[in-house]
């Protein structure tokens, strides 16, 4: 298995090299059928993989590649653990990725930088893959950093664009304070564990779960607390939770394409994976889980709240992600690891979906964003609106849609599990379904619905996108209205897992809903009468009343909530705050530590302070000799000779 | 395995031999005298070769020794020998200096044999610095070698060389000096120069901290250190490229040796009970001149300062380990932060020459170093730019490169000793990816900047050669580390083993 494994790894790598040292000799079509087929490739081996999984009952594999590096004792290696998780993992990234490729030939049809995109986006394919398939912190690490980098040149595709490159450096940058917290963690793991091997760490960790470090003179802290609430850091930069979310929305500079596959179904997700992979270890420390759950279920809500005053498509959906990766950690900090990879598998097809089908939009408005310019495209797009629907119906949960399964078990987890902050996390995580309901629903009016805005020029140019652009849209639709259907039983409620995710016993937040379980369709019908549901369908019934019937509403509500709508149109102020205190912060020092240390202090005072006291002397010796640099090398001569002299005389003595 | 040639000497007496060669050339015949340059570079570097393959890697001996009386009156022996930790820094001084002769192709026109003749002195003469065993042979090395590096500077350096060489000169002799007087010391007390002799010789505390100090002097200018590292934003400013990329590849790394060849084993003592001060000076270095470093607006001061940064993670790798020793839970932190420090030096060495290249590339073009008088150099020159992109992310330590390896080693380590230097020492995560990104931003992205940006031309073969070895070296080195760090493994852990012994002897 080893071979396919490395097959499944390597072929992007081998797509992204070829497609982007030799683009200009294979041409652009060259480009697009060579890493499509690598990608294939990977995503037919990695069904493959599962397949065996489901049926032949595959070992999970754990075996090294080669060992990057021993020191110390330690045994550094790159290699691949593939079990269940994984597995899911892989099938996601590589199905997502291959129809965001094909996507592409239609999406960047007249981008002179065609190859180079496509050699971007096998790239981040690879390390994608590295990501998940690592059996070993150092993997991990590297295939997070490499994800973080094809995302960075990603976003600043378009390199002349000012906001582009502002937003690239700004989403590494952030992106690098996690992974600050995240390396911290692993060194952490290293030095508690003397191993970066998931599964040496693994085993071991029970017994050390009463270690302390002081990280104050005195005051004794949980050692695997700290450890976990440093890794979750890096997870709050890469799955964007606040604070650290504020590169997410501006990421959306990049093309189309890429907001789907890297910022919205597999990068951003990295985090969530992380912590279930890590569940051995969170599952020893109830304090960090509580802070999982808290950032997770503010960040559900609060970002929500800013997708309804976006006007940009691409950014209401950022902003629909950010939402829904909260939602994410919020089932991850209430130890339902199986609902947030569940919720990260469907949010991955249908808001890869619904980010294509704006691109698709985008397109037909020759890359327009507004939507205020939009409106009325149903009838001219009818694929793009349609499946626009499954997406949106998927996203806000609708009964029978695979979105409403997996967001049901992350609000039913939250609701039956005994720890600190679930109260608040349950209140934040149900009224946050309303908001996905009125924003989902505002875009689709706003685009698809009502008379078009747009100018008459454009307006009679608009058109269907070509095949390549709505094929991956259906394909896409396909999952997000029934993968709930056959996964949710072996997901939730039977043993798919193993041992790849491990629950302590006691913790088990998701035994109520398999008690009410009796298959999908039932399921379905007993969403309604819950509360989530109806407060998606009340935000549906909402966003229909002041969207569709009754527009000049929206303008009245946006005056009367006007303090709230400037707050949200903030965005509560990070950037700015952010702006100021760290960038600002550090130049300033950058700045006073240069002019004030650096040149007045040292060179001012020290050096050219005593180059003057040596200038002064070497005058008084000029009166005997002559020459400037003679003069010094004479006083320093004279000044060994005095130094040996002492010290000789000490020796002896 | 052995070598049946003096391959130490051939590697100290080549180049020099060949500088001598190219001088006799002269300036009238100047493509003669490049073609002769190249050639004893490139023979120096396929002579270095068989070292690696050659070396055993089951000893911490001192391996290819040579020794024959020198000056017999005093005893000094024209002793050399490599171990692990010496012999990566020289196969980086024979790689790294065939790069910097065949860059000053286009670049250097004025006096061509001369500058390439300092060049191939200067790289023998580091190589002896790496493989002397005498403590005055290692001295008469480490002082020569700053006579063809003032020339490089004085004579083809910018407007502003005068001050930087003086700058240059009096800061590294001045500390050296001190050197010299434990070195002196030592020699009357031990009755011998060998440094091995050294390594074994017992000394009170008090001696040991006065020779610690000295010694401290001579290699905190050299690497160097906060407080004493601003005469390398200026020499680097005014040297020409060429200059730059040796003192920031090779030159710096001495400092570094010297910590490890000297200081940890003659003055184990006075490591340990100083070493507060060496990680406090590491971590200054790391985060003060990381924020300085943003805010420069020469590409070349930045990339400075930038070393000087990046060299704080050699002193704190190496001093960390007395930290991690005295805690009694076994050598495992301590070797990886030693080894780290040496794989920062060496990674730091591909990544700052290649940076340097890079501003010397765009130099040889515009004739500007402001970061101001860019923008937008990708639309005209696509491949550099690629380059330029790969060295800034090696810079800032992003793993597949050379870069992440010491870092990482480094900051695992630290986090053993103390939490809060694993803070500190991490953030430069953030800030190094500030500097080199701000940079590749201002100066590769954008609309194009300007006329003269607008003008330029892509790399030339020689410069792809150049820049594309380096990016080979780079990632070969990040991607799998474990040949070259292999080499030090057994040197290191002897190291460990001989500073965690007293050398106080007990008074009676």
């Amino acid at each position: 298995m080893q071979n396919q494994y490395l097959a499944i790894a390597l072929a992007p790598l081998f797509g992204a090299i070829v497609a982007g040292l030799f683009g200009r000799q294979i041409g652009r079509a060259g480009a697009h059928w060579l890493t499509i087929a690598a990608v294939t490739v990977s995503t037919v081996l990695s069904l493959d993989v599962m397949r065996r999984f489901l049926f032949e009952g595959l070992e999970v594999h754990n075996e090294t590649v080669y060992t990057w590096l021993v020191s110390g004792g330690v045994r550094f290696e790159v290699g691949f653990l593939v079990d269940k998780l994984t597995a899911l993992m892989m099938c996601v990234v590589t199905f997502v990725s291959l129809m965001v490729h094909i996507y592409t030939i239609g999406y960047m049809k007249d981008d002179p930088g065609y190859q180079r995109f496509f050699a971007y986006i096998s790239l981040f394919t690879f390390a994608m893959l590295m990501l998940v398939m690592a059996n070993n912190f150092m993997q991990l690490f590297f295939g997070w950093e490499a994800v973080g980098v094809v995302s960075y040149l990603l976003i600043g595709f378009w390199y002349k664009k000012p906001t582009a490159i502002f937003a690239n450096m700004k989403a590494f940058l952030v992106n690098r304070v996690g992974d600050f917290g995240f390396l911290l963690g692993i060194a952490a793991v290293l030095m508690t564990f003397n191993s970066l091997d998931y599964a040496e760490v693994f085993a071991a960790a029970p017994a050390l779960s009463n270690e302390t470090i002081e990280l104050f003179d005195g005051k004794p802290w949980n050692l695997m607390t700290v450890t976990c609430i440093l890794l979750f850091i890096g997870a709050m930069g890469k799955s964007a939770q606040a604070p650290l979310h504020v590169w997410l929305p501006d990421s959306m500079e990049g093309p189309t394409p890429i907001s789907a596959l890297i910022h919205a179904a597999t990068m951003v997700t990295a985090g969530i994976f992380m912590v279930a992979r890590m569940s051995p270890l969170f599952e020893l420390t109830e304090t960090a889980l509580s802070v999982v759950l808290v950032i997770g279920a503010l960040t559900a809500f609060f970002m929500g709240l800013i997708g309804l005053v976006q006007n940009d498509i691409k950014r209401v959906v950022a902003y629909s992600t950010l939402s829904q990766l909260g939602y994410m950690t919020a089932a991850l900090g209430a130890s339902a690891y199986s609902a947030a990879v569940f919720h990260l598998m469907t949010h991955a097809f249908f808001k890869a979906l619904l980010f294509l089908g704006a691109g698709s939009v985008i397109i037909a408005l020759h890359h327009k964003q507004d939507m205020q310019e939009m409106g009325g495209l149903r009838k001219y797009m009818p694929i793009t609106y349609i499946t626009g629907v499954v997406g949106t119906l998927a996203l806000i949960g609708f009964p029978g849609f695979s979105g409403f399964y997996s967001k049901d078990a992350i609000i039913s987890a939250v609701g039956h599990i005994d720890r600190a902050g679930t109260g608040l996390a349950e209140v934040l995580l149900i009224a946050g379904v309303f908001v996905t309901a009125l924003y989902s629903f505002r875009l689709l009016y706003l685009t698809f619905h009502g008379k078009p805005r747009m100018d008459e020029e454009t307006r009679s140019h608009v058109h269907e996108s070509p095949w390549v652009v709505t094929l991956p849209l259906v394909l896409l639709a396909i999952p997000s209205i029934g993968i709930a259907w056959f996964t949710t039983e072996p997901l939730l409620f039977g043993d798919f897992w193993g041992d790849a995710i491990y629950v302590a016993p006691g913790n088990d937040p998701l035994s109520h809903l398999r008690e009410i379980w009796h298959g999908p369709a039932a399921f379905a019908l007993h969403g309604f009468v819950t509360l989530p549901v109806w407060l998606a369908l009340g935000g549906t019934a909402l966003a229909t009343y002041v969207y569709l019937f009754n527009p000049a509403l929206a303008a009245t509500a946006s005056k009367a909530l006007a303090p709230l709508r400037v707050v949200l149109e903030k965005k509560y102020g990070f950037d700015e705050l952010y702006q100021f205190l760290f960038a600002g912060g550090s130049r300033g020092m950058g700045k006073l530590f240069w002019r004030g240390g650096d040149q007045t202090v040292i060179d001012g005072l020290l050096v050219n302070g005593s180059a003057r006291t040596v200038g002064w002397l070497a005058g008084v010796v000029r009166k005997i000799q002559t020459g400037r640099l003679y003069g010094y090398a004479f006083a320093m001569i004279i000044g060994l000779i005095g130094l040996l002299g002492l010290m000789v005389y000490r020796g002896q003595a | 395995m052995t070598i049946e040639w003096p391959v130490l000497s051939v590697l100290i007496w080549l180049p020099i031999a060949g500088g001598v060669a190219v001088l006799l050339v002269g300036e009238r015949r100047a493509e003669l005298a490049r073609w002769v340059g190249l050639a004893a570079a490139l023979a120096t570097f396929i002579a270095s070769l068989p070292l690696f393959g050659a070396f055993d890697r089951g000893t911490a001996e001192m391996q290819f020794q040579e020794l024959a009386p020198w000056i017999p009156t005093f005893d000094l022996n024209y002793h050399l020998g490599v171990d692990g930790l010496s012999l990566p820094l020289i196969l980086l001084t024979t790689f790294i200096s065939v790069l910097v002769i065949m860059g000053a192709w286009g670049a250097i026109q004025q006096r061509v044999a001369q500058y390439l003749a300092a060049f191939l002195i200067l790289e023998g003469l580091m190589v002896g610095v790496f493989c002397a065993l005498d403590a005055f042979l290692f001295y008469v090395f480490f002082e020569a070698m700053l006579i063809p590096m003032f020339l490089i500077i004085g004579v083809w350096g910018g407007p502003n060389r005068v001050y930087a060489t003086i700058k240059f000169f009096l800061y590294t002799f001045l500390g050296s000096v001190f050197m010299l007087v434990a070195l002196i010391y030592l020699y009357l007390k031990a009755d011998s120069a060998a440094i091995l002799d050294l390594h074994a010789l017992p000394l009170s505390l008090t001696e040991q901290l006065w020779i610690f100090v000295a010694f401290l002097l001579a290699f905190a200018v050299k690497i160097p250190m906060f407080p004493v590292h601003t005469w390398l934003p200026d020499a680097h400013v005014e040297a020409p490229t060429g200059g730059s990329v040796v003192l920031a590849a090779i030159m710096l790394k001495i400092g570094g040796y010297g910590f490890v060849r000297f200081s940890l084993p003659i003055t184990p003592d006075a490591s340990l009970s100083l070493d507060w001060l060496l990680i406090t000076l590491s971590l200054i270095a790391v985060v003060y001149v990381g924020l300085v470093a943003l805010v420069q607006q020469d590409m070349k001061k930045l990339i400075a300062y930038s070393s000087i940064s990046h060299m704080g993670f050699v002193t704190l790798g190496i001093f960390i380990a007395f930290a991690i020793l005295a805690r009694g839970e076994g050598s495992s932190g301590a070797v990886l932060g030693v080894e780290g420090a040496m794989v920062q030096m060496l990674s730091h060495g591909f990544v700052s020459a290649a940076l340097f290249f890079c501003v010397g590339v765009m130099y040889d073009r515009i004739h500007s170093r402001e970061i101001a008088d860019y923008g937008g150099v990708v639309n005209t020159m696509p491949w550099f730019a690629t380059f330029m992109v790969l060295f800034a992310m090696a810079n800032c330590g992003l793993p597949g490169t050379s870069g992440f390896v010491g870092e990482f080693m480094v900051i695992l380590a630290s986090f053993q000793a103390n939490f809060w230097y694993a803070v500190l020492a991490g953030l430069t995560l953030i800030l190094g990816a500030a500097y080199s990104l701000w940079l590749v931003k201002r100066v590769i992205f954008g609309e194009i900047g300007n006329k003269k940006v607008e003008r330029l031309e892509d790399l030339n073969f020689r410069e792809a050669v150049t820049l594309g070895s380096l990016a080979v070296a780079v990632l070969g080195f990040g991607i799998w580390p474990e040949p070259l760090v292999e080499l030090m493994h057994v040197s290191v852990d002897n190291l460990l083993t001989h500073v965690a012994q007293s050398k106080i002897q007990v008074q009676l």
